[in-house]
């Protein structure tokens, strides 16, 4: 039954997109952590998606084929803001600190691009279900 | 019940498509921030050809398989996007709602022709 199948395609939307979200308030969380070292400082993350389809085509029984998933959550390599600040207890022995290299203005933008595709996939459920529910009504006509 | 099978088996495929439209079109929606992800759509033409048997095997014999009525893999196309995107995604968003809309319409019609098959027969039963 495929439509059925929208169900499984769009919760699987919705949760990358939920993901997404979650690393954007996670970076937004962290922009004002400071680290010791470049290595040690806090590096935005970022998911990368990926669509269900190659390794799930052959089995056609999974309800989510053709949806989405997080491939993996890659690292943000943009250069780490420092700061001459001897006073922190973090500070290294030049008494530098590495700022993270979160943009909030990047992640504030993200956020509401992820807050629009989720809201997509709502809308998609509520037709798939209304017309369902249709589909259900059809013995009273 | 051969009667009633062939009184409803026209809607009935047509539902069936209508709704596998509808799932193709929620992939592309689902997958609209998917890098290098390809929008598709149904063939419509390819699936009535494959229907009436233009291109398509048919079942002639006993220990032949008939095989079914809707649309397969081979009836999906790709679609060519007004606009290229850098991620290498076609997926058109508003485009997308537009068609998702369009074919939910599609499928309350079929819907529509359904309930008017059913009543003219419970009519026809009724003999009123």
């Amino acid at each position: 039954m495929s439509m059925s199948n929208i169900f499984g395609i769009a919760g699987s939307a919705m949760n990358a997109q939920l993901t997404r979200m979650n690393a954007s308030a996670s970076n937004m969380a962290n922009s004002s952590t400071v680290a010791g070292s470049e290595a040690e400082a806090y590096k935005a993350k970022r998911p990368v998606f990926e669509a269900l389809l190659s390794e799930y085509q052959t089995n056609s029984k999974f309800p989510a084929v053709g949806g989405v998933k997080i491939a993996e959550m890659a690292q943000d390599d943009s250069p780490n803001n420092s700061l001459y600040d001897p006073g922190h207890p973090n500070a290294d022995e030049n008494g530098m600190v590495f700022m993270s290299n979160v943009n909030e203005v990047v992640e504030m933008v993200d956020m509401l691009a992820a807050a629009r595709s989720y809201q997509n996939n709502v809308e998609v459920v509520n037709t798939a279900k209304q017309l369902m529910m249709k589909t259900l009504e059809i013995t009273k006509a | 019940m051969k009667l009633l099978d062939s009184a409803f088996a026209f809607s009935e495929t047509a539902l069936a498509l209508r709704g596998q439209r509808m799932e193709v079109l929620s992939r592309n929606i689902a997958n609209s921030d998917t890098p290098n992800f390809k929008a598709q759509d149904v063939d419509f033409k390819s699936v009535l050809n494959d229907a009436q048997g233009v291109t398509s095997m048919r079942a002639t014999q006993g220990g032949h398989i008939n095989r079914s009525q809707t649309a397969s893999d081979a009836n999906l196309v790709y679609t060519i996007p007004f606009n290229s995107s850098v991620d290498g995604n076609t997926v058109e968003l508003s485009v997308e709602q537009a068609k998702y809309g369009r074919a939910a319409a599609q499928y309350q019609a079929t819907l529509r022709f359904i309930e008017g098959d059913i009543s003219g027969i419970r009519k026809a039963l009724r003999g009123d």
